[in-house]
């Protein structure tokens, strides 16, 4: 009855019509699913048989040395790049090798980059303002106008990304550090339900890294969120689920402790680590 | 830039309204019109303030310069497109236009034939061509001065963009464009009046083309639709459009990455600027009394970009400013040293770029952000492409 009453008042906003609900389908199991992908350049396999699965709201990070194709495999999933073969499925319905770039946008995966791209002339809030999940097309975004509500919104990421007194500054001035958390906070105002991060805190100093950590941690569970980091300490600090990747496939999988005690990650990656470290 | 953003006014084609920039550009724009209008007419001839005809045709000129430069501005300055080939789009707004006026002339041509124009008899034509029809109603002529360069660039654009061609391989191809479509217009089978082009105009809806009032007229209507075109483009680049375009001149992958479809904006921005540049042209031949295909000529659409870099990319109002500055120039030159004029052009060229890297424009932004930083107020309108030494983090 309670139910009835509910689904009958007018005013009621329902999940699956709310504007910012992604209309990915978990419901039958994971919100990623990549399959025997492949992917050549030239004859030369940057993605070999790759098998990824990602849970819904898991943070999974994935680490391998330079080349895995850690960033051909994001390439792959946001659209840029077409594999050879394998399939590539976001929820149980979309798949995502039949859409472009845009529409894959749109769906719910957010990407940021390997190396931070803001818009420099634009300042900080407008930067999150373009970034903002809203109809994209182009006479919507003639007349559009700032209402209190986005602005709230962008508010709130501001906030969240510690940059709300820099709000009026050009992204261009911005430190390095800075533009990562602001490419994050790009990301955060499209509603993403997958957030793919390239090299979050490569070139940031302990004290921002450790802010970015608390950033993605308290991300996870909200959204699905993958990480590619080179930085172990930083990985270990934020991993619950991590996957190494070794020419192009999946070499080992599990939480930190086991992958770095995997033999054969050791052979490939940490052990050359600690080489150069030594 | 950014409290624009957040200002209050909404409606796009109004928030221009709001702006300082445009307030003042409106203001001094108006403070012209009327000052050349009052020297014009209620100065006696004799006396050295006059004005006269040739003269406010003149400035009438420069102001459908300026308007085309605007048009270019739009797209360069904040697509980034640097379109070598807008003087086509120009052109064939002025050849609209042309085509009008030369039905206008009726059967007062040399020939007498009421409805075909002087060059088509001379070359034996009986009848006219299909494209030729609907010119002798205003209404159509004046539709055709937007949408024939409408269409053109609709067509270009979204075979350019869809193929995602940009940089200088953009500016080649629009080069090949304009130089195509003189080669074409030159011919006399294409009925545009071959390299003699259109001229010996009589009247436009009914009034006289040599009266000095029709040219006053003609001057005024020039300057409303700079006026309008300028607050349009102000609209557009205030609006959330124009920071995608913005973002798409310095980050398209990135911007593409956001769900904009970044080849429909720019289509969209493209095929405005060259409606502008149609409109600027139907109101250039009027004024100048003919049409031939050396509008199409590529130096020309190489000019246009020269007067934005001189006025100063990205502002609008600079692109005002730059090509009345140099089309002043030029017609100083010419009198003087008319072989000379492309060396002094290139000269200009090189010293602004050499020491206002950022065109007049710059200058004026500069002495505004020096008084900014005495007074310490921030300011609405902060240059979006500056980048400020100090970092207030
Ligand atoms: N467009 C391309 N054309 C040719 N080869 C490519 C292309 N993109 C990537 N590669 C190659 O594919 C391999 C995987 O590259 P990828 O950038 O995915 O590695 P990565 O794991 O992200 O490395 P890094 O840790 O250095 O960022 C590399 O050997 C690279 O040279
Ligand atoms: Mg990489």
């Amino acid at each position: 009855m309670s139910l009835l009453h509910s689904l009958t008042q007018r005013d009621r906003v329902f999940d699956f019509m709310a504007p910012q609900a992604s209309p990915v389908d978990v419901r039958h199991g994971p919100i990623l699913y990549m399959e025997d992908v492949t992917v050549s350049f030239d004859g030369f396999k940057a993605i070999n048989n790759l098998n990824l699965t990602i849970n819904d709201g898991e943070l999974r990070c994935i680490i391998g040395p330079n080349g895995a194709g850690k960033t051909t495999m994001m390439d792959i999933i946001t659209g840029k790049t077409r594999p050879n073969s394998g399939s590539v499925w976001f929820g149980s319905r979309h798949n995502l090798l039949h859409m472009n770039e845009p529409d894959i946008a749109s769906l719910g995966i957010g990407r940021k980059f390997q190396k931070p791209t803001v818009f420099e002339a634009l300042s900080v809030f407008e930067n999150l303002e373009l970034a903002m999940a809203a109809d994209k097309r182009i006479f919507p975004t003639l007349t559009a106008r700032m209402t209190g509500e986005i602005k709230d919104r962008i508010d709130e990421v501001l906030e969240t990304i510690g940059l709300t007194a820099l709000r009026h500054q050009p992204a261009g001035i911005l430190s390095h550090g800075q533009k990562q958390w602001l490419e994050i906070g790009m990301l955060l105002m499209q509603r993403p339900r997958l957030l793919l991060v390239d090299e979050p805190v490569a070139g940031m100093t302990e004290q921002e890294m450790e802010r970015t950590a608390e950033l993605l941690t308290g991300l996870a569970g909200k959204q699905s969120v993958v990480v590619v980091e080179h930085d172990m300490g930083f990985v270990r600090s934020i991993a619950r689920q991590v996957t190494v990747l070794h020419q192009g496939s999946v070499l080992a999988e599990g939480t930190m402790d086991q992958v770095s005690n995997d033999p054969k990650v050791i052979e490939v990656y940490l052990g050359a680590d600690d080489e150069e470290a030594a | 830039m950014s409290l624009t953003t957040e200002s209050s006014t909404n409606f796009w084609l109004t928030r221009p309204f709001s702006e300082r920039s445009t307030q003042i550009f409106l203001g001094v724009l108006i403070a012209a019109l009327a000052l050349v209008t009052l020297l014009h007419v209620a100065v006696p001839a004799d006396n050295p303030l006059h004005i006269g005809a040739y003269t406010v045709n003149l400035f009438g000129k420069y102001l459908s310069y300026a308007l085309l430069a605007v048009a270019v501005d739009l797209v360069w300055g904040y697509l980034g497109i640097l379109s070598l080939g807008h003087g086509a789009f120009f052109a064939i707004g002025g050849y609209a236009m042309g085509m009008y006026l030369m039905r206008q002339i009726g059967d007062r041509g040399t020939y007498g034939n009421p409805v075909l124009p002087d060059f088509m008899v001379f070359l034996n034509w009986d009848s006219l061509p299909w494209f030729w029809h609907g010119f002798d109603m205003a209404w159509f002529a004046f539709a055709m001065v937007l949408l024939a360069p409408g269409l053109l660039a609709l067509v270009f654009g979204f075979l350019a963009f869809r193929s995602r061609v940009t940089g200088v391989y953009l500016s080649i191809i629009t080069q090949a464009l304009t130089f195509a479509l003189m080669l074409a217009f030159f011919r006399n089978e294409m009925g545009f009046g071959g390299n003699n082009g259109l001229t010996d105009f009589r009247e436009i809806v009914g009034f006289d083309l040599r009266s000095d009032a029709t040219r006053l007229g003609l001057f005024l209507a020039t300057g409303v639709a700079l006026a309008l075109g300028f607050i349009l483009c102000r609209a557009i680049v205030t609006s959330k459009l124009g920071r995608v375009s913005v973002a798409t001149r310095d980050a398209e992958a990135r911007t593409r990455f956001l769900g904009y479809r970044v080849e429909r904006f720019q289509l969209f921005v493209f095929v405005v600027s060259a409606m502008l540049a149609g409109l600027a042209g139907a109101l250039y031949v009027p004024q100048v009394g003919i049409i031939n295909p050396s509008e199409f000529s590529p130096i020309f659409s190489i000019e246009i970009v020269l007067w934005v870099a001189l006025g100063g990319r990205a502002t609008l109002y600079g692109a005002v400013i730059g090509a009345i500055l140099v089309n002043y120039a030029k017609t100083i030159f010419t009198g003087v040293m008319p072989d000379a004029w492309l060396f002094a052009l290139g000269a200009m060229f090189v010293l602004v770029t050499v020491f206002l890297p950022k065109g007049v424009a710059g200058l004026f932004r500069y002495f505004k952000r020096r008084k900014r930083d005495d007074t310490a107020t921030s300011d609405p309108n902060a240059d979006p492409n500056s980048t400020p030494k100090e970092a207030s983090a």
